[in-house]
C-alpha cells in the first residue's frame, strides 16, 4: 500500500500526556466536525464515548442470540435423546422429564453466550489484526503504557493534511505526526 | 522508549489504600510487566517450581500405577466407592470459586479493590479446575474413554442418562472451565498488547503479538471490551453459583443419609468461596513479598479477603448447625444415626477436627490484628483449607461407610496412592501457577492503571472553549 499517492497517508496523530488532554482534544475534534477518528489509551476512558459516539455496540444483541441458541440446543438435545433417540425408563419418570433438563439447558446457555461474547468481541474489533497503520508511529508503542493518542483519519471528508495537522497542533499535544498507510 | 524507571516497592500511605502512594502508569506497568519480560525470578519461584516438579514426579508414578493396575490401588472399597477421589474433586473445584467471585461478582458490584487481585485469582480458578477434573477422570477407571460422558452419535447406540446429576456435573464443570478460560483471556488481551510493545526481544514481541491479536488500545475497542467484560461477568456470576450447586446435587439427589438435604447448594457454594479465598491468600501473601508487590496487593486487600473468609466461614458454621438440627428434628432414624455416627463413630476425630478448623479457628479473624498480619492470615488460610478438605471427606466417607443397613457397613482406609495422587495435583497446581507467573502478567495492568490518581479525567477541563 505504501506509495499510492492519495492513500499514502492513513491519518494524522497527536500525542497527549494526560487522559484529560485527550478527552479535551477529542471533544474539540468532534465539535470541529471530524467523524473518522479514534482515540488510543492504555486503559478505558468513559468520557471518550460521547465525542466518538460509542454508547452502543452490537455485542449485547449477539450475546443474547448466542444464549438463546445455546438454551435451545441444550433443551432440544436432551429432548431428542431422551424421547426419540434413546428412550429409557428411569425411576418411572416420563420420557420428557423437563425438570431434569434445566441444569444442562442453563449450562449450554451460559456456554454459548460466553463464547459469543468472546468471539463477538474479537469479530467486532476486527481481530486478529497484527498490522495496523497506527503502529507505524514510533511512539505509538506507548499507547499501551502511559501515553494518549488521537488519530484523525484521511478518510474523513474534512481531512486536509496541513489543516488537520495545524488543527491538532493547536490542541497542545506533545507531538503531531503523520501516520503512513 | 523512555529510560526505564527503577522498579520500586511503594508502600501504601495508610492501611486503607488499595494502591501504594506514588504509583504512576509507568511504575504500575514496569513493576508488573518486568517480572515477565526480564524473567528475573526470586528464590521463591525456583523453590516452588522445584517442589512442584518433585510432586509431579510422584503424580506420574501414581498415574502409571492407576493405569496399569486400576483404581483399586486407592483405598476405595464398597461401600465407600468415592473416597478421596471425589473429596479432592469437590475441594479443588470449590477453591476455583473465589477466582470467579473476584473477577465477576466484584466487577458487577464495582469493587475496585478487585482490580489488583483478579488476574491471578482467575488463573488460580483455571488451574484448580484442571486439578479437580483429574479426579473424576481417573476415578472412572478407564479415562481414555472419557468422551462416553458426552452425547454424540456412536456405533454402540447408547447415550448419557440426562436425569442423572453426574451427567449434569460433566456439563457444569466443562462449561465452567471453558467460560473461565474465555473470561481470563478477554481480560488479558490489553495486557498482552502492553507486553508486545514492551517486549525486550523478538521472541517476546512475536509471541505476545500473536496472543494480543493486534490490540492497540483504540477507544472503539475499549468500549466493546468493557461491554464484553460486563456481559461475561454477568454470565459467570450465575454460572459460578451453579457449579457448586450442581456438585452438591451429586449428593443431595442420592438418598444416602447425610446427603439427602435441600440446603446443600447454598452450603456448598459458601464453603467453596470460603476455601477459595483461603487459597487466594495462600498465593497472594508469598507472591507480594517475593515480587515486591506490597504497593499493589496491599494490606487492605488481605484485610478484605480475611473479612470475606470470616463471613463465608460463619455461613458454613450456620450450615453445620442447621444440618445437625434438621437431622435431629426430622425424626428420621437413619438421618439421626448418620449424624450421631459423624460425631461419635469411627470418623468422629475428623469431624471434630473439621469443626475446630472451620468454625472455631476462623473466629480469630474478627480481630484486626490477625487480619493485618500476613503471617497469621497465611497460617489461618492453611487451617481453613485443611478444614474444608476434611468437611468434604466427612460428608462423603462417613455417609457412605455407614448408611441404612449395618450389615453393609464398612470402613474406609486411604492408601499411599491416594496420598500420592492428592499431593500430585497440588504439585500440578503449583507448577501451572508459577509457570503462569513467569509468562503472563499476574496483576491486571490496565485495571490497576485506572486506580492511579493520574487516570482521573478532570471533566471541568475537557469542555471545548
Amino acid at each position: 500500500m505504501l506509495g499510492s499517492a492519495p492513500t499514502g497517508i492513513y491519518g494524522v496523530m497527536a500525542e497527549f500526556e494526560t487522559p484529560t488532554d485527550l478527552v479535551r482534544a477529542t471533544n474539540a475534534a468532534a465539535a470541529h466536525g471530524f467523524h473518522k477518528m479514534d482515540a488510543y489509551s492504555p486503559f478505558p476512558i468513559e468520557e471518550l464515548n460521547h465525542p466518538l459516539h460509542l454508547h452502543k455496540n452490537k455485542l449485547p444483541l449477539l450475546v443474547l442470540l448466542g444464549g438463546i441458541c445455546g438454551g435451545l440446543t441444550g433443551y432440544l438435545l436432551q429432548y431428542y435423546i431422551t424421547v426419540w433417540n434413546f428412550p429409557t425408563n428411569i425411576g418411572g419418570r416420563p420420557l420428557h422429564s423437563w425438570p431434569s433438563y434445566i441444569v444442562i439447558t442453563f449450562e449450554l446457555t451460559v456456554l454459548f453466550a460466553s463464547a459469543t461474547a468472546t468471539f463477538g468481541l474479537l469479530a467486532l474489533c476486527g481481530f486478529p489484526r497484527p498490522y495496523h497503520p497506527v503502529f507505524n508511529v514510533p511512539r505509538f508503542s506507548l499507547a499501551t503504557r502511559n501515553s494518549f493518542f488521537l488519530c484523525i483519519e484521511a478518510a474523513d471528508p474534512l481531512f486536509e493534511l496541513d489543516k488537520t495537522k495545524s488543527f491538532l497542533g493547536g490542541l497542545h499535544p506533545k507531538e503531531v505526526s503523520e501516520v503512513a498507510n | 522508549m523512555p529510560a526505564e524507571p527503577e522498579v520500586i516497592d511503594l508502600q501504601p500511605a495508610t492501611p486503607k489504600d488499595i494502591l501504594g502512594a506514588g504509583h504512576t502508569f509507568n511504575t504500575v506497568t514496569d513493576q508488573i510487566s518486568n517480572v515477565v519480560l526480564t524473567g528475573k525470578m526470586p528464590l521463591l519461584w525456583y523453590g516452588a517450581i522445584a517442589a512442584a516438579l518433585g510432586l509431579l514426579g510422584i503424580f506420574s508414578l501414581a498415574l502409571v500405577l492407576i493405569f496399569a493396575k486400576g483404581v483399586g490401588v486407592w483405598g476405595i472399597r464398597i461401600p465407600v466407592g468415592w473416597g478421596w477421589a471425589i473429596t479432592n474433586f469437590v475441594w479443588w473445584i470449590g477453591i476455583g470459586h473465589a477466582g470467579t467471585l473476584i473477577s465477576a461478582i466484584l466487577l458487577l458490584l464495582n469493587q475496585q479493590w478487585r482490580n489488583s487481585i483478579n488476574r491471578f485469582a482467575e488463573a488460580m480458578t483455571l488451574f484448580a479446575v484442571v486439578c479437580a477434573g483429574m479426579f473424576p477422570l481417573l476415578h472412572m477407571g478407564r479415562p481414555w474413554i472419557f468422551y462416553w460422558m458426552f452425547p454424540y452419535p456412536n456405533a454402540m447406540g447408547i447415550q448419557p442418562q440426562f436425569r442423572s446429576p453426574l451427567v449434569w456435573d460433566v456439563f457444569a464443570v466443562s462449561t465452567y472451565a471453558t467460560v473461565s478460560l474465555l473470561f481470563w483471556y478477554v481480560g488479558l488481551l490489553p495486557d498482552l498488547g502492553t507486553l508486545r510493545d514492551g517486549g525486550k526481544n523478538r521472541f517476546q514481541k512475536v509471541a505476545y503479538g500473536i496472543l494480543s491479536m493486534g490490540w492497540r488500545g483504540s477507544a472503539k475497542h475499549w468500549s466493546i471490551w468493557e461491554t464484553a467484560c460486563l456481559l461475561l461477568a454477568g454470565l459467570a456470576t450465575p454460572l459460578v453459583l451453579s457449579v457448586h450447586t450442581v456438585v452438591s446435587f451429586d449428593f443431595t439427589i442420592a438418598i444416602v443419609p447425610g446427603w439427602h438435604s435441600t440446603f446443600f447448594p447454598p452450603y456448598f457454594v459458601a464453603g467453596a468461596i470460603y476455601s477459595g479465598f483461603a487459597m487466594v491468600l495462600v498465593l497472594a501473601i508469598p507472591l507480594r513479598s517475593a515480587f515486591h508487590l506490597k504497593g499493589l496487593i496491599t494490606d487492605k486487600h488481605l484485610d478484605n479477603c480475611g473479612k470475606v473468609m470470616l463471613a463465608t466461614g460463619l455461613i458454613v458454621a450456620y450450615a453445620y448447625l442447621m444440618e445437625t438440627f434438621t437431622a435431629w428434628y426430622s425424626g428420621n432414624v437413619y438421618e439421626q444415626q448418620a449424624f450421631w455416627n459423624r460425631m461419635t463413630g469411627p470418623y468422629a476425630g475428623y469431624y471434630w477436627f473439621l469443626l475446630t478448623c472451620n468454625v472455631a479457628a476462623p473466629q480469630a479473624l474478627w480481630f484486626k490484628k490477625i487480619r493485618n498480619s500476613p503471617a497469621w492470615l497465611f497460617a489461618w488460610s492453611i487451617i481453613v483449607l485443611i478444614g474444608m478438605w476434611l468437611e468434604r471427606f466427612v460428608i462423603i466417607v462417613s455417609s457412605l461407610a455407614q448408611d441404612f443397613l449395618p450389615s453393609s457397613w464398612g470402613i474406609f482406609r486411604f492408601t499411599r496412592w491416594d496420598l500420592a495422587t492428592f499431593v500430585g495435583t497440588i504439585g500440578l497446581f503449583t507448577f501451572l501457577f508459577f509457570v503462569f507467573v513467569r509468562l503472563l502478567p499476574m496483576i491486571s495492568m490496565n485495571e490497576v492503571r485506572m486506580l492511579t490518581p493520574q487516570a482521573k479525567v478532570d471533566r471541568e477541563e475537557t469542555h471545548v472553549r
